[in-house]
Parts: C-alpha cells; sequence; structure tokens
C-alpha cells in the first residue's frame, strides 16, 4: 500500500458516499428524480409544484442525510480508534459506557420534560462525559492504566447505566415511553442543524490522521510502540479522549445507533488491510455512507412510518459480527 | 557488590576511553516490585562491544534491559545513550539510535511480514511521508538477511513461532539503531537459526560500529558472542567484566545454583550441566 494507491480508495468511496446522500434526497414517500433533486439543490424554487420538492430536499431530506452521513461517519471512526486503543478488533465506541451515560443523560431530561431539541442534546452530551470521566477516573487508579482494567471499567458503567435507563424506563408515564426508545434505539428524525457534528467529524479526523502512524505501532504492542518513538502515554490519551469525544456527538445527535462502530472499520479491515492512514479516513466515509442508506431505508420502508435507525444497523450487524465472531479463533490460532 | 570488575576502567583498552561511548550507565540502580536487580551498575559500551545479560528466571533481566532501552525510569543512576539521556533526546531521537528486540511480540490485528517488518522505519519517516522504495528495499532486504525473503507478502499470523522471532529481528535491523537491545534473541529458534542470528546481528554490529546487548539463556553461546558479560545475581548483586574472565564454572554455578562443569580444547571453553545420578 502507497500514498497513490490509498488516494484512489478514499476517492472511490467518496463517490460511494456522496452517492448515498443523492439517493437519500431522492428516495421517501415522495420521491424524486436525481434531476429534480439537483434542482431543488442548486435553483432557487421557482413556485408551485417544484416548492415542494425544494422544501422536501433542503429543509427535511438534506440536513437529515448529513446528520446520518456525520454520525456514521463519527462511530465507525471512533469504533476504529477504540479498537487500537484496546488492541481489540472486537472492540466499539459504546464499549466503554459513553453511550450508556448520554442514554441516562437524555432519559432523564426527557423524564423531566425536556423535549426535543437543545435541552436534550445537552443532556445527552453531559452524560456521556460524565461516564467517560467515571470511566478514566476508576481505570487510571493507581496510574497505570492497562487495557484490560478499561475495558472491565468501561462494560461496568456501561452495565450501571444499563440498569439506571432501565429503572427510568419503567418509572416514565407511558406518553413519553416512545419517544424514549425511539431515542434508545437510535433515531436520525430529531437531527437538528448538521453542520456542528460535520465539523466535529472533519476535526475529529484530522487529528486522528495527525497520528495515523504512530496509531499502526500502537497496533504492535505498547512495548513496540514505545522503542519505535511513540509517545505510549500520550497517544493513548489522545486516542481515549478522541474516540470518547466523537461517540459522544454521534450518540447526542442519533442516538445509540449500534454496531456502525463495531463492524465498518472491520469490514474495512478485512478490505484493505490495518494500515491507519488508510482505515481511518475509509471507515469514516463507508460508515458515513453505511448509515445514510439505513437511515433512508428506515424512512421509506414503509413510509410515512419510520423506523429507528438503529434497528437497521442492528439487523445487519448482528449477523455479520456473528460471522465475524465465528472467524476470529481461527485466526489467532493460525 | 562483588565481583573482579565493576567498572568500565578496567575492562575497557585505554585507548578508547576518550570517545563518547554509545551506551552507558552511570551508578545505575533498578529495581522491580521492591526487589533490587542491579546496584551501582556502571555499564560503557564502544562501537563494536558485544554485553551478554544472564541471570536466573525472573531476576530482572528484562527489567533491566527496558531501563536500558529508555522505557523505564531507574531509581537512581543514568543511561546516557551516545552520552545524552533520554530526556534529552526524546523519544523519536532516542529510536534512531537504539532498538529493542521484545520478548514478546503482539500481533492484535493480521498483517503482511513486509509491512509488519516496515513499522520499524517509523522513527526515519516525518509525520506525513510514508514508507518509500528505498525503505521497501531495506525491509526486504533484511528479511532476506534473516532468511525468511519469499515470506514477505505472507501475513504473520500464519507464521510460526520461530518465524515471527526473524520477523521481529528484521523489524529491529531495517530500524538501523547503533545500540541494538536484545530480549532472548533465541527464543523460539532452532540449533542453526540460533547460530546465524547471532552471526548476523554480530556481523552487523562490527560492520555499522554498533554496540549490542543480548539477554541470553545458552551460556556457550553468550561465551562465544559476547565480549563482555553481566551476571545478575539477585538482590541488586551483579558481576561484570570480560567475557574470558567473568564466565567461568565456579561463578556460574552460583548463579544458575547447579553446579557446571567446564570442558575446553586448544581454543574453546564449554560449560555443560551436572547430570543428576
Amino acid at each position: 500500500m502507497n500514498r497513490s494507491r490509498a488516494l484512489l480508495v478514499i476517492a472511490l468511496l467518496a463517490v460511494a458516499a456522496l452517492a448515498s446522500l443523492l439517493l437519500a434526497l431522492a428516495a421517501g414517500s415522495v420521491a424524486l428524480a436525481p434531476g429534480e433533486v439537483w434542482a431543488a439543490l442548486l435553483g432557487e424554487g421557482k413556485g408551485g409544484g417544484e416548492g415542494m420538492a425544494v422544501d422536501v430536499v433542503r429543509s427535511l431530506r438534506l440536513p437529515r442525510a448529513l446528520s446520518a452521513f456525520a454520525c456514521g461517519g463519527l462511530l465507525a471512526l471512533a469504533g476504529a480508534l477504540m479498537q487500537v486503543l484496546l488492541r481489540n478488533p472486537l472492540a466499539d465506541p459504546y464499549v466503554l459506557g459513553i453511550s450508556g451515560g448520554a442514554a441516562v443523560g437524555a432519559l432523564a431530561a426527557m423524564l423531566l420534560g425536556v423535549s426535543a431539541g437543545f435541552g436534550l442534546e445537552a443532556a445527552a452530551f453531559v452524560g456521556a462525559l460524565a461516564a467517560m470521566w467515571l470511566v478514566f477516573g476508576l481505570a487510571r487508579g493507581d496510574g497505570s492504566w492497562t487495557q484490560t482494567r478499561l475495558l472491565l471499567t468501561g462494560v461496568i458503567v456501561a452495565a450501571g447505566c444499563g440498569a439506571a435507563v432501565a429503572l427510568m424506563l419503567s418509572l416514565a408515564p407511558d406518553q413519553q415511553l416512545r419517544g424514549m426508545l425511539f431515542w434508545l434505539m437510535g433515531d436520525a428524525s430529531q437531527a437538528g442543524n448538521p453542520i456542528f457534528v460535520l465539523l466535529i467529524l472533519l476535526a475529529g479526523l484530522l487529528v486522528a490522521m495527525f497520528f495515523a502512524r504512530e496509531l499502526n505501532l500502537l497496533t504492535r504492542g505498547p512495548l513496540l510502540a514505545g522503542t519505535l518513538g511513540a509517545n505510549v502515554g500520550r497517544l493513548r490519551l489522545v486516542l481515549y479522549f478522541l474516540a470518547s469525544l466523537l461517540t459522544a456527538a454521534a450518540v447526542t445527535t442519533v442516538g445509540s445507533v449500534g454496531f456502525v462502530g463495531l463492524v465498518v472499520p472491520h469490514l474495512v479491515r478485512l478490505a484493505l488491510g490495518n494500515d491507519q492512514r488508510l482505515l481511518l479516513p475509509a471507515a469514516t466515509l463507508a460508515g458515513g455512507a453505511l448509515l445514510t442508506l439505513a437511515d433512508t431505508l428506515a424512512r421509506s420502508i414503509i413510509a410515512p412510518q419510520q423506523l429507528p435507525v438503529g434497528v437497521l444497523t442492528a439487523l445487519i450487524g448482528v449477523p455479520v459480527f456473528l460471522f465475524l465472531l465465528a472467524r476470529a479463533p481461527k485466526v489467532e490460532q493460525a | 557488590m562483588s565481583g573482579p570488575r565493576t567498572s568500565d576502567q578496567t575492562n575497557e583498552p585505554a585507548g578508547r576511553r576518550r570517545y563518547t561511548p554509545l551506551l552507558a550507565t552511570h551508578d545505575l540502580a533498578v529495581s522491580i516490585g521492591g526487589k533490587a536487580v542491579v546496584r551501582g551498575l556502571n555499564l560503557a559500551l564502544h562501537p563494536g562491544d558485544r554485553l551478554a545479560i544472564l541471570g536466573r528466571n525472573g531476576v530482572g533481566k528484562t527489567t533491566l534491559l527496558h531501563t536500558l532501552a529508555g522505557l523505564r525510569a531507574p531509581d537512581s543512576g543514568e543511561v546516557m545513550l551516545s552520552g545524552q539521556t533520554y530526556a534529552a533526546l526524546g523519544p523519536r531521537r532516542a529510536a534512531q539510535l537504539r532498538g529493542l528486540l521484545p520478548q514478546h511480540q503482539g500481533d492484535a490485528f493480521a498483517a503482511s511480514v513486509l509491512e509488519t517488518v516496515l513499522i520499524g522505519r517509523h522513527p526515519h519517516l516525518s509525520r506525513w511521508d510514508w514508507e518509500s522504495t528505498a525503505d521497501e528495499h531495506l525491509a526486504r532486504a533484511a528479511l532476506a538477511a534473516v532468511g525468511l525473503a519469499e515470506l514477505a507478502a505472507r501475513s504473520i499470523h500464519t507464521l510460526s513461532g520461530g518465524e515471527r522471532q526473524r520477523v521481529a529481528l528484521a523489524t529491529l535491523l531495517v530500524q538501523q539503531p547503533q545500540v541494538y537491545l536484545l530480549d532472548e534473541p533465541l527464543a523460539h529458534l532452532d540449533l542453526n537459526h540460533q547460530i546465524a542470528v547471532l552471526e548476523l546481528v554480530s556481523r552487523r554490529v562490527r560492520e555499522e560500529a554498533a554496540a549490542l546487548v543480548m539477554v541470553l539463556h545458552d551460556i556457550n553461546l553468550a561465551a562465544h558472542f559476547s565480549d563482555q558479560a553481566l551476571l545478575l545475581h539477585g538482590e541488586g548483586e551483579h558481576e561484570l567484566g570480560a567475557s574470558a574472565a567473568v564466565l567461568d564454572a565456579a561463578r556460574l554455578s552460583r548463579l544458575y545454583g547447579h553446579p557446571l562443569r567446564e570442558i575446553r580444547d586448544e581454543t574453546r571453553r564449554w560449560f555443560v550441566p551436572e547430570m543428576p545420578k
């Protein structure tokens, strides 16, 4: 793998991502031809029937598609980073309890009567950060910071959050239950302005790429990484905070969408190898495209009814995960 | 501390003392888990020098090697690489000067043999660089040197333990350090490869005017392939000196807690353990 081949792969994936976005703009309860989508994107509404197309594309589908794309990218990137941090190809962005924290924050806010919008997002984000600090503080302990300890702390915090979520669901009045369940399963319909998450995605990818070759070292173990000149302690901190913040941003926007962060980096790794310089941007684009497609499906399969997008990604993700899990021991033994 | 020679004043030719040693320690004290590994270690390795570290399991050989590699802080004293401390050098510059062959290879993710070897070029590339064709030539040459040229495209997960160990050595060779630190380089290797690896590393050290520190378990290979020997007796006690002087049946019997006998012909010596009746 060299730079020009990597750029070619990235370019192809970028085209695929654009195609998924165009499809998301065209498909739905009102199907539009590609030409209509294009006109709606570029042209000023010329009144009449076209005005509705402009409305649907610009103010309904475009923000939602871009949010889904950004969050898919965020989750896939965070997953790839977590897998390097924990040196475990089966780690995912939620393994350290971050989505659990966000869920507790969001559901608590809903219970207190906060409706969708900024208040809910703020509560979810605060919950994610709280879980992150809790895991980090506890795992740090005496200063030594092993993968096992981090993983165990994360799993326990996630389990605690799960219990708190179940408690809140059982206390919640009936009319709030549906919104809570949708949030828990992942739902892009409430996503607001996508600019913020897109910027976080871009910034996160740039930071990750800055450290990409050092991440390659870290996959070979902290000892070898240290010998070859990586500052392992600092690198792990950067990884931890970056992956956590990316996850928090995604969960805050679309709820806990499962399996994108696990399956996408894994599939990209199978197809393209484990060079982080290629894997990170490729997983970001593929994750974005996947969630965009899944969200499009979620709102068009039984339109005008909407499915939570997390259910679709899980339906795709579970068999793929089981397949990978069944394969994993063979790779280890070989 | 006991032993015939414990500092660099007696075990090196007088003419070389003017040069800065590639690797030196000043009054180094290292411990692990409250147990002393060495106290007051004064070491000086010049170009071409080969030091073997011998001692029982758990005495702290790896801990000492990691301290020499700057990956672990000593209790007191200093480790100097070409006259500078690790703190002054920084991790990247240090990685250009010294390389470590770790005891275990961590392969959490699949990668090809060639990719694994190319990792060793990391300290020589700037942040946004990709490995060049020159780097790839180096990697293929290193693979050829360890006899694995035809395995370049294979996945490391398909290699045997001995092959994986030689891939790790090739990774160290492309790093092109001036100080080679080898932690049990002969692990998993069969006899012919043990000799071949020690010959390869010795030749490298001679040709590139580098220095070599290796943790070994085979006394006879250590005696043949080292110029200096460091015996770790436990409780911080050590003996350092020319291999020809320090390695004798009495010291080695005490070191390993098992009687050893020396056998010699006109030019060579061998140490063999006494067998139980």
